[in-house]
């Protein structure tokens, strides 16, 4: 059997319309659009502008912030302490950033282009990354990262846009569908994603703690969810390679 | 809130607090290798901590999502993973399956 071929080098364009492209066949561009929708109905019910809706898609572009940020500027809330819950949402990205780039960059890259991608980063572009960056020759990773942000992004900004439209015209049933997409794609992709033992264990450990820390109102439960389970993971794994 | 007020809030109040992380994020993975350790380590906290958040995003379910019984919403996603598991690993079919078991139950149990 020959051994397996290095993917082709493309040029810079041809390596962004690859990530376009695979936007399109992700299974996130269609659970992106019915979770827009949702955000753009709630935007629409708390008053805000059809362009606020969509540019707070493309600036902010992490579902969960958006809600707290449009439900409680909405709501009146003070802006401190929607700034302090936004922030707290976010910190999950640190870590994917930093597990993402080091993946796509190459010696040559220089930090500033790593701003794009990291933007682009949010659960879905992180879960498909991780999974199609490696087929990609290096030199194009940064290149297709950004092509798959993009058209992820452009399907998120078009459904904000008609969820706005539809607002108030969504049963209640459709709504409730729209919401369950998030938690039910998350799993079934990270599910895909977990070859190596470690991101299984991470991923189990994560379900069994995350409810536990949350029904014993840990602070900041998601958080700790996050390096407990996942040292824990780690460890099993180190432990795992030093009894081979 | 005017026009200019509602955008300068979205900057300060969700763009800003939230692109931090990620600046941050580009700022500790400089001189990173994609195989060190310390990023399977950083790899795995990120993933239990998504586990944590598909967790809550079941159980305390926001919006209508809450009118649908918890064991709906908990069989429903038991339903689209073994649902991947069976059919060819295909997202699609897991997802497709959850939401179908989630529409069902929710006409059966009461939405």
């Amino acid at each position: 059997m020959p051994p397996p071929s290095e993917p082709p080098i493309l040029t810079t364009g041809a390596a962004f319309l690859a990530g376009l492209r695979a936007a399109w066949s992700s299974v996130f561009s269609y659970v992106l659009f019915g979770t827009y929708i949702g955000i753009g109905a709630l935007a629409h019910d708390f008053g805000f502008g059809l362009a606020w809706a969509m540019v707070s898609t493309v600036l902010v572009w992490a579902g969960p912030a958006q809600v707290i940020l449009i439900s409680g500027l909405g709501a009146g809330a003070a802006h401190l302490e929607v700034a302090i819950a936004v922030s707290l949402s976010g910190v999950r990205l640190l870590p994917m950033v930093v597990a993402l780039l080091p993946l796509i960059k190459t010696p040559a890259t220089r930090t500033w282009q790593l701003v794009l991608p990291a933007h682009f980063t949010a659960i879905s572009m992180w879960v498909e990354s991780l999974r199609l960056a490696p087929k990609v020759a290096r030199e194009n990773r940064v290149a297709f990262c950004n092509g798959l942000g993009v058209g992820l992004m452009a399907s998120a900004v078009t459904a904000t846009a008609v969820g706005f439209g539809l607002a108030a015209r969504l049963p209640t049933l459709l709504t409730a569908g729209l919401l369950f997409l998030t938690p039910v794609s998350f799993l079934v992709s990270t599910a895909r994603n977990a070859r190596m033992l470690v991101d299984r264990l991470a991923l189990a450990l994560g379900l069994a703690v995350g409810p536990a820390f949350a029904f014993g109102q840990v602070e900041f439960d998601v958080l700790w969810t996050g390096v407990v389970a996942g040292t824990a993971a780690y460890g099993a794994h180190r432990l795992r390679e030093a009894l081979r | 809130m005017t026009e200019l007020a509602a955008y300068l809030a979205l900057v300060l109040v969700g763009f800003l607090p939230n692109e931090v992380w990620r600046w941050l994020g580009v700022a500790f993975a400089r001189g990173l290798e994609e195989d060190s350790e310390i990023v399977v380590w950083v790899r795995a906290v990120a993933t239990a901590t998504l586990a944590a958040v598909i967790a809550k995003l079941t159980i305390f379910a926001p919006g209508s999502l809450a009118e649908v019984p918890l064991a709906v919403r908990l069989g429903a996603v038991a339903t689209g993973l073994l649902a991947f598991m069976l059919i060819r690993r295909s997202v699609l079919a897991g997802v497709i399956a959850g939401e179908l078991a989630l529409i069902a139950g929710a006409l059966l149990f009461g939405a």
